[in-house]
């Protein structure tokens, strides 16, 4: 088996697959953070702690640059969901099962600015965190090393699926990632609120911003 | 993109763990946080010595969830090995490697630190080396290092090859908190000694030395090429060197007919079984060579 050119091979095809959804969250102010395409028309799921008080810009692989919209943040799960006009972009989908402690992970995002680093890891610990309200969150906690500019970027096993947001400002000396399932139900939730919006042509106030 | 050589991968690593794991319990034995330890045999447990604050009152928590309670079996600060007694047995044993670990081979560290469930973390092994002296009185004849993060806690838990077997025990208690790993095959036979005996026993001559070179007549004499030796400088009285015969001026060059080089190798040719027994020193004594028959006294 040409063990070398393979394995070489699916990295290089893992990295081709994740990277178009990398995007780079910039606030108006201060440094920037990463962020995850969602969906093929434009939502951006991101850290909470990246968003500043003003909607950020989004940057894409092709550098272009979108204002956005600022669908919902949650401080409590340190996610928020962003919207730019965009049409045809590539989506990360979550992984479907919650992953196993030693399974290969790599991290996507700009640690201190560095465009488009890929990090590679296990799953050290899958624990729950919790938050300023008391709440219990799941998060996956691996042994990837992540830096401020990380956050909001894709933590994806080895088929490319997206097993957890990149987050490390929740942990200590590990690197953390909230869990894929939280930010599903988070995007799911808004997803559902915006529909409700649309109908009732009213906003939910704690959700919606 | 089903399966690939990343995703297989991915998937033996998670294997092992999980093979690994399920031998690797939680040890309660001091006050601040727990550490972790391997089912080493139906009811033993091995984990490191520098972790075990309590000889009673120690609770081991399994894979599953369970808690039982151990007591200690055995256990020798030198090498930084404990052997805990569990109340009952268990099924789940740790499958000791038939392969020692080999520079560059990737493993993966665990530790169960906390009841929620296995961590693990993942390198490669970077340095084999020894013998060191431990800093604890004893002496480590092999140890491996590798790049993993050692999480807190992590400490009497296995270093694991891709295939689940146990390639060592780690522990950050050997080299000044650095993180070390105690070979399996070393830390077994150490484990089987502890649980029979409770103890290590640690060999002692009365005698104070330094390497030397050994000259090409007195080589030839030896029938082996030998560069150093040991010249007894200083011998203590009423010790068993003296009692033995063995005088200063003479150069010691194997016990029990495994040559011994350096100091270190000493320290390790008089580890556990030759302690209380007669058993040969050879020296060269005014470049011939002789047979001196001491008996080894403990440490």
């Amino acid at each position: 088996m040409n063990f070398n050119g393979t394995f070489t091979q699916v990295i290089d095809e893992l990295v081709q697959r994740v990277m178009p959804s990398l995007v780079i969250v910039r606030g108006h102010r201060f440094g920037a953070g990463a962020g995850i395409v969602w969906d093929v028309n434009g939502l951006i799921l991101t850290n909470n702690h990246v968003v500043g008080r003003r909607t950020p810009i989004v940057i894409l692989q092709n550098d272009r640059e979108y204002e956005s919209r600022l669908l919902a943040r949650d401080p409590d799960v340190d996610l928020a969901l962003l919207s730019i006009d965009a049409t045809d972009l590539t989506p990360l989908q979550p992984a479907s099962v919650s992953p196993r402690v030693g399974e290969m992970v790599f991290a996507f995002g700009h640690p201190w600015g560095q465009r488009n680093t890929v990090t590679r890891g296990i799953v050290s610990a899958l624990v729950s965190a919790q938050n300023r309200r008391g709440d219990t969150l799941p998060v996956v906690r691996s042994d990837t090393p992540l830096a401020p500019g990380n956050s909001g970027g894709p933590l994806v096993n080895a088929k490319g699926e997206v097993v957890g947001i990149n987050a490390m400002i929740i942990g200590g000396d590990q690197s953390v990632s909230i869990a894929a399932s939280v930010a599903r139900d988070f995007v799911n939730k808004v997803l559902a609120n915006q529909k409700v919006d649309e109908h009732q042509r009213q906003r939910t106030p704690e959700d919606v911003i | 993109m089903s399966n690939n050589v990343l995703v297989e991968l991915s998937d033996a690593l998670a294997d092992a763990a999980e093979k690994a794991g399920n031998a690797t319990v939680l040890v309660n034995a001091r006050r601040r946080m727990p550490a972790s330890g391997m089912i080493y045999a139906s009811d033993l447990i091995l984990t490191a010595d520098h972790i075990v604050e309590r000889e009673e009152g120690i609770k081991v928590i399994l894979a599953d969830g369970a808690e039982v309670s151990a007591r200690v079996a055995g256990r020798d600060s030198g090498s930084d090995l404990a052997v805990l007694k569990l109340e009952r047995s268990v099924e789940t044993v740790a499958e000791a490697t038939k392969s020692p670990a080999r520079l560059g081979q990737i493993a993966l560290v665990l530790g169960r630190p906390s009841p929620n469930g296995i961590e693990a973390s993942l390198g490669t092994v970077s340095a084999i080396g020894g013998p060191i002296q431990t800093g604890r009185g004893g002496m480590l004849a092999r140890y491996i290092r590798t790049d993993s993060i050692s999480y807190p806690g992590f400490s009497g838990g296995p270093l694991v090859a891709a295939d689940g077997t146990v390639l060592g025990v780690n522990t950050s208690g050997l080299a000044n908190g650095a993180a070390v790993t105690i070979p399996a095959d070393i830390a077994w036979r150490i484990a089987d000694t502890l649980a029979k005996h409770g103890r290590i026993q640690r060999g002692y001559l009365g005698i104070r030395s330094q390497t030397v070179e050994i000259p090409a007549a007195s080589q030839k004499a030896l029938k082996r090429e030998q560069g150093t030796g040991l010249l007894i400088v200083g011998v203590e009285n009423d010790s068993p060197a003296s009692k033995g015969g063995l005088i200063v001026g003479d150069i010691l060059v194997a016990v029990a007919g495994v040559p011994v080089l350096h100091h270190d190798e000493l320290f390790t040719r008089l580890d556990g079984d030759v302690v209380g027994k007669s058993t040969p020193i050879d020296v060269l004594r005014g470049g011939q060579p002789q047979t001196i028959n001491v008996v080894v006294g403990e440490r």
